[in-house]
């Protein structure tokens, strides 16, 4: 028998160690050692109701489990075999006789679909892709469903593009497949760009052909024979197993001409991106490809009407095209049935920042915010106070406290002025300066501005700059509604999505957290700390010994004072390199 | 095998590899391959997955314990690369994070050999489609 | 067919307009001028600019979520559009004050001021102070001098006309987008200078530039130096294009001939001899007919060496083209000098013996409707010892801004005479500022000599027009002569590519660099793609030629009186010394490095 205790830090921080100990004292004491083993365990996805203890191999899962309880456990649960209902799990609890081990009963946060097959079967091996229904939904598409059917599901599915507009995908397919042309084209948009996010790297690495077949069923939908997979040259590992699995494809006639006996023929083919950020944009992509420079174009015209080389082409991203093999095996209404009412299935996130599990999560949509961060993500890290998510990438809002309850889906992420984005999550707590962080965000997206529109090729300078000047402790109240005027303009004016998302780090922050501007500004203060401009050094006259420590370690000399006499801070030479306060044995340097 | 040419073809491949699947992992006896998958994408590469997955292969061929070790995609716990999945015959795989070539070796010895937990676990936190 | 319509609402007024419309030709219908700055349209040219890149065009369109740019987004059906609503321009405004801040602010020394539309716009849109400059970064880039065109890309607003222009109409290719985001600019690859681009020096860019980004290189000051040295003499000669449009720079209409008053100003600004290039001209028919009927002769005798078609050559940027992009064909050009060099080369030998002076005391100037003059001038095989035969190249626009700068009350001179001798044209000299000129002006001479016959009828209205590529058979007295017609190096390029691969059909093709001939050259006063002046010009070219007495070349008694006192029979030894030249495979000039 095996008692797994949560080693994660949420249930670390409330005494799961101590809990460890305890049971394994008990353990001992009743000599139990050779048949019962205590493990500490990563995090059970369950923090709020930490810590946790799972007793395997019944599968009995303990919630809020405090040191004191051990003795019960190992009394009641190890030696009677009975379970303790008090700390049962109350999910749990509601089941009766849940010792199934397949089937806890109880619902799990994380779904997953597009990650289904990630991690689990070997990405280079076919074989092991087919086991698990790959190109089954191929195959059922070819024998028995008609184009228009196809669609039809995928549009009944609710299925919304992952890669940030929430477009339907199925609408989008409609379109392509009603424009005729003597050639059509699929292209896999694989250029992921949103700093932190890399759920289309996942997909690709662990499941290559769940996108492949997406991209041949697309092509039956939309009347196409040829794909294209615009991935960036950054992701070598990626573009070898596609490559393989492009090959395996071919060999087993999954792809090329007459697939599986039918008429249908489709091919793929690899196209690589230099790693702009602009160019997920679906016409800059598109010109990219094309050889031009990636820029994008006023829509429409849609590239469903005219797309690469000016024929009706259809751009969806890997995540959604990841998805699209289920439906079609699973049903719409299957996939409909997760989700809210208007965003259906499920969608991955990249948590990073100051989070304990850092990674891939996989919820239904729907899913709050609170229960991404704390129950699946652990919750902050080193115990600190959660202050901000930023969602949707460097374009994407920054939300607090009061939208955790929010359930996430593409709309309520934009009422609340944020964004899905491609499903970048940034978390953020106590000790980070909000008008550095939307500065942060600016950096980027100056950076990768393609500049062919004047808002988003100067307008970004300008909010960077502005931001700049702010957190320098040099802004004033007069500079807080120039950038709320600018960040509307450009966000009303800019030509593509980049441009027109871009200021909405600048806008949350400022709807959320105009304390921290008003401080910047008014006070000089950063009520973080981290703006270094407006820290301000200072010798404590009581705590002083004179040992001149400080003096010595400053290095531009803005330290005075003689031996035994307190010393002083000369600020218009203090550069805030912060080697006095660390020098100080007495903690008399203090920072304000 | 070729080109497939229809779904019945499609249908007998799959067949094929389940059965492969079952018949290594002993299904529902004690007879089967021990089965270690490696999570080998960017990530876990990065934190060293290379090096883990040549020891499994490695070792348990030296220590003459009937294995098949192959890699597969990202696991999706960063915070815990490198990340393993082990699977003992006739029972549910488990997922091991933080694996370093002491933890490698500690389980080779505890869990594969005896069937003995150790630490590192992930639980799994999520419900698959199937 | 009729064509189908869509009905909207712009500024609660119903319109009706055909579909596909933009809403800025919507509006502009219904007399509602919505501002735009990287929008332009060439009309016969088929071409119009319009990246969307300014935003300066942005309205609301009721039901988006975001403002849509008049110059691209289509009328729809029951759209409701607002072109000047506070939230409009408010945008329109901060949008601007972007630009501006990023924009050099030395108006006062800028060769564009006065006709630069970024500074219209910012008057039009009343930009008094452009909040946070004391902050605000500039994307700042080397200047970039060439012998024809200056590029100060600080200035550049990204509305990528020039772009469209080398590429698209030029099919040049020197100039692209290049760098992101701030520092996005219009450059050469590898932001290399132009003069190691495939630029030719056509000068379009410079012609549409909305700011002082692309300017010709100024000579003016120069030739004010040269004016003032009481050591030397100053000779000038003036192409036929400029006498077209010189008076749009003194607010006359289009098409009006200031020949006249051109020769007094020039007399009036101090040169001691104001000549003609349309002079030249005819002594570049003499030569390059003669040359024609040469090879013509090989050719219907069946020589191999006989190297028909044969080309034109009096254009320098076409010249600059062919180097570039077919150095294997540079035999088939005629080796006739322009009708500038000629002219530069008969006045500093001819002239120069005839007054009694040296030639380094003699200065020739030019006055040009070209920038690409500017570089021919400078090509070291058109100079003696270092003396160039053609000292200093100055545009239509940069003579303009001369006169005004003397004070010079243009529109009251009394009209004058050119100087003789090298003043002297007929109406075949007038007319190579007009496309398809030249090639009429040698059909006049080579007809003439070919059949030896009187010409019945001297104007060939078959090689006139405005197409890009035309093409016409003259009746040779039994001989089909096949004539090809190209202006536009992207026009050109298509007959060129036929060249090369030995499908061409014609004996003779004229090449003009620019739309419409030297009359629409770089520069020339701005025309804005407005193709309505380019006819005018046209037109008057035509009339002065009509007005003419002498309308053939080689009836030009100056030209006659030259051959017999100095220069002996067309294709003389000393012929070919002063009036020919040969061309250079110029693609490895081309470097690319960083």
């Amino acid at each position: 028998m095996h008692l797994l205790v949560c080693g994660a830090t949420t249930c670390r921080t409330s005494e799961s160690d101590l809990i460890a100990e305890n049971l394994r004292r008990e353990i001992e004491e009743k000599g139990l050692q050779s048949e019962v083993q205590v493990i500490m365990t990563g995090c059970f996805g369950f923090c709020e109701k930490g810590p946790v203890v799972r007793v395997m191999p019944d599968n009995t899962y303990y919630a809020r489990v405090k040191p004191e309880d051990a003795p019960v456990i190992v009394a009641e649960h190890v030696i009677k075999g009975k379970r303790v209902q008090r700390l049962l799990h109350t999910e749990m609890a509601a089941q009766s006789a849940a010792t199934e081990p397949k089937q806890t009963g109880f619902r799990r946060k994380q779904i997953r679909i597009a990650l289904r097959n990630c991690g689990s079967i070997n990405p280079e091996n076919i074989d092991e892709y087919i086991a698990r229904d790959g190109y089954a939904a191929l195959g059922k598409c070819l024998t028995e469903m008609s184009p228009a059917q196809v669609v039809e599901q995928i549009k009944l599915s609710g299925l919304r593009g992952r890669g940030g507009g929430g477009f339907p995908t199925g609408l989008k397919w409609e379109i392509a497949a009603r424009n005729k042309a003597d050639q059509k084209y699929v292209v896999c948009n694989a250029d992921e760009g949103d700093p932190g996010a890399f759920m289309d790297r996942s997909v690709l690495e662990g499941d290559p052909h769940s996108v492949l077949e997406a991209m041949a069923i697309c092509g039956y939908a939309i009347g196409a024979s040829k794909g294209l997979i615009y991935i960036r040259a950054e992701y070598p590992l990626a573009i070898q197993r596609l490559k393989t699995a492009i090959s395996q494809a071919r060999e087993y006639g999954l792809l090329g001409q007459e697939i599986l006996g039918s008429s249908f023929m489709f091919d793929i083919e690899m196209r690589y991106g230099a790693g702009a950020f602009v160019c997920g944009e679906e016409t800059a992509l598109i010109h990219s490809m094309e050889g031009e420079r990636g820029e994008p174009t006023n829509k429409p015209p849609f590239p469903a009407e005219s797309g690469f080389l000016g024929k009706p082409t259809n751009v969806n991203n890997v995540e959604t095209l990841a998805s699209i093999p289920v439906i079609i095996n699973k049903g719409a209404a299957w996939f409909a049935s997760i989700g809210t009412e208007k965003s259906k299935g499920t969608k991955v996130f990249a948590l990073a920042g100051k989070i304990n599990n850092v990674g891939l999560i996989e919820v239904p949509m729907g899913t709050t915010l609170r229960e991404v961060i704390f129950e699946i993500g652990g919750g902050i890290k080193n115990g600190k106070k959660f202050k901000a998510v930023q969602t949707g990438g460097p374009s994407g809002g920054c939300l607090t406290e009061k939208h955790l309850d929010i359930a996430i889906d593409f709309d309520n992420l934009i009422a609340a002025g944020s964004m899905m984005g491609s499903g970048g999550m940034i978390v953020m707590d106590e000790d980070d300066c909000m008008v550095s962080v939307a500065k942060y965000f600016l950096e980027f997206t100056v950076e990768e501005s393609c500049g062919k529109c004047s808002p988003c090729r100067i307008g970004n300078k300008r909010l960077h700059e502005l931001l700049e000047h702010i957190t320098k402790g040099n802004g004033t109240m007069a500079d807080l509604d120039r950038l709320r005027n600018m960040s509307l303009v450009i966000k009303d004016t800019s030509l593509c999505g980049l441009g027109q998302s871009s200021p909405n780090p600048v806008l949350s922050t400022l709807a959320n957290f105009m304390d921290e501007y008003v401080a910047h500004v008014t006070d000089k203060k950063c009520p973080s700390g981290q703006c270094r401009d407006l820290m301000r050094y200072s010798v404590i006259p009581d705590k002083c010994v004179g040992c001149t420590a400080c003096a010595r370690a400053c290095p531009v000399n803005a330290i005075s004072g003689e031996r035994k006499e307190v010393h002083f801070i000369d600020q218009d030479k203090c550069i805030k390199c912060n080697a006095c306060f660390e020098k100080c044995k007495f903690a008399a340097v203090l920072i304000n | 095998m070729g080109k497939l040419k229809s779904l019945a073809d499609l249908k007998k491949i799959q067949q094929e590899s389940r059965q492969r699947t079952e018949l290594r992992a002993g299904s529902d006896s004690n007879e089967g391959l021990v089965q270690v998958r490696v999570a080998m994408a960017t990530c876990g590469m990065a934190a060293g997955a290379r090096a883990i997955m040549d020891f499994f292969s490695d070792e348990l061929e030296k220590r003459g314990i009937g294995a098949v070790v192959s890699q597969t995609g990202c696991m999706s716990y960063c915070y815990a690369e490198p990340t393993i999945e082990v699977q003992l015959p006739g029972n549910e795989p488990v997922v091991y994070g933080f694996v370093d070539l002491k933890r490698a070796d500690e389980i080779i010895e505890k869990y594969i050999k005896n069937g003995e937990l150790v630490e590192g676990i992930i639980p799994v936190n999520y419900e698959t489609i199937d | 067919m009729k064509m189908e319509t869509v009905k909207l609402t712009i500024d609660n007024k119903q319109i009706e307009v055909n579909k596909g419309t933009t809403l800025l030709k919507a509006a502009r219908q219904m007399g509602v001028e919505i501002p735009t700055l990287c929008h332009m349209e060439l009309h016969d040219l088929n071409i119009e600019n319009k990246p969307g890149g300014c935003r300066i065009c942005v309205v609301e369109v009721q039901g988006r979520r975001n403002l849509a740019p008049a110059c691209i987004t289509k009328c729809e059906e029951g759209m409701s559009v607002r072109t000047h609503n506070p939230r409009v321009l408010n945008a329109r405004r901060t949008v601007m004050e972007f630009i501006l801040s990023d924009h050099p602010k030395d108006c006062l020394i800028c060769p564009k001021s006065g006709h630069c539309d970024l500074q219209d716009m910012a008057n039009r849109l009343g930009i008094r102070e452009i909040p946070g400059q004391d902050i605000a970064a500039m994307s700042t880039y080397r200047k970039d001098t060439s012998p024809s065109i200056i590029r100060e890309l600080d200035k550049c607003i990204m509305c990528r006309r020039c772009e469209m222009m080398c590429n698209e109409v030029q099919t040049v290719g020197a100039l692209s987008a290049i760098n992101r985001g701030f520092m996005a600019v219009v450059a050469p690859a590898f932001e290399q200078n132009l003069e190691y681009s495939p630029c030719t020096y056509c000068g379009q860019c410079v012609a549409v530039c909305p700011t002082g980004a692309l300017t010709e290189v100024d000579h003016t000051r120069d030739v004010l130096r040269a004016l003032v040295d009481p050591s030397k003499t100053v000779v000038v000669q003036t192409a036929p294009a400029v006498r077209a449009a010189l008076g749009e720079e003194f607010g006359l209409k289009p098409g009006t001939l200031v020949t006249g008053k051109l020769v007094a100003a020039l007399k009036a600004l101090g040169f001691d001899y104001v000549f003609d290039t349309d002079f030249a001209a005819d002594l570049t028919i003499m030569e390059e007919g003669t040359e024609l009927l040469s090879r013509l002769g090989k050719f219907l005798k069946g020589e191999k060496d006989a190297n028909i078609p044969i080309l034109t050559s009096c254009c320098p940027g076409w010249v600059n083209f062919f180097e570039h992009n077919y150095p294997e064909l540079k035999d088939v050009p005629s080796t006739a000098k322009s009708p500038q060099q000629m002219f530069g080369a008969i006045a500093k030998t001819y002239f120069a013996d005839k007054i009694n002076i040296k030639r380094q005391d003699m200065v020739v100037v030019s006055i040009m409707p070209c920038l690409a003059k500017k570089y021919e001038s400078q090509r070291p095989e058109f100079a003696v010892d270092g003396n160039p035969d053609v000292d200093f190249s100055i545009s239509t626009r940069e003579l303009a801004a001369f006169i005004r700068q003397a004070n010079i009350d243009f529109n009251g001179l009394p009209d004058m005479d050119f100087d003789r001798p090298l003043g002297e044209s007929t109406g075949a000299g007038v007319i190579f500022g007009n496309t398809g000129g030249v090639i009429e002006a040698a059909v006049r001479t080579a007809y003439e000599i070919f059949t030896k016959k009187k010409l019945s009828r001297l104007d060939f209205t078959e090689l006139r027009g405005m197409e890009g590529v035309r093409q016409a058979v003259i009746d040779f007295d039994g001989f089909p002569l096949s004539i090809g017609i190209a202006h536009g190096l992207g026009n050109a390029r298509k007959l060129l590519d036929e060249v090369r691969a030995g499908r061409s059909k014609f004996h003779a093709i004229e090449v003009m660099a620019c739309p419409g001939g030297c009359i629409g050259g770089g520069g020339q006063p701005l025309h804005h793609g407005d193709s309505s002046v380019l006819k005018a010009r046209a037109k008057a070219i035509y009339d002065e030629d009509k007005n003419k007495q002498i309308r053939v070349s080689h009836e030009n008694q100056y030209i006659l009186q030259l051959y017999k006192e100095y220069l002996g029979e067309p294709g003389s030894e000393k012929a070919h010394h002063l009036l020919h030249t040969h061309y250079f495979d110029k693609k490895a000039k081309i470097i690319i490095k960083k």
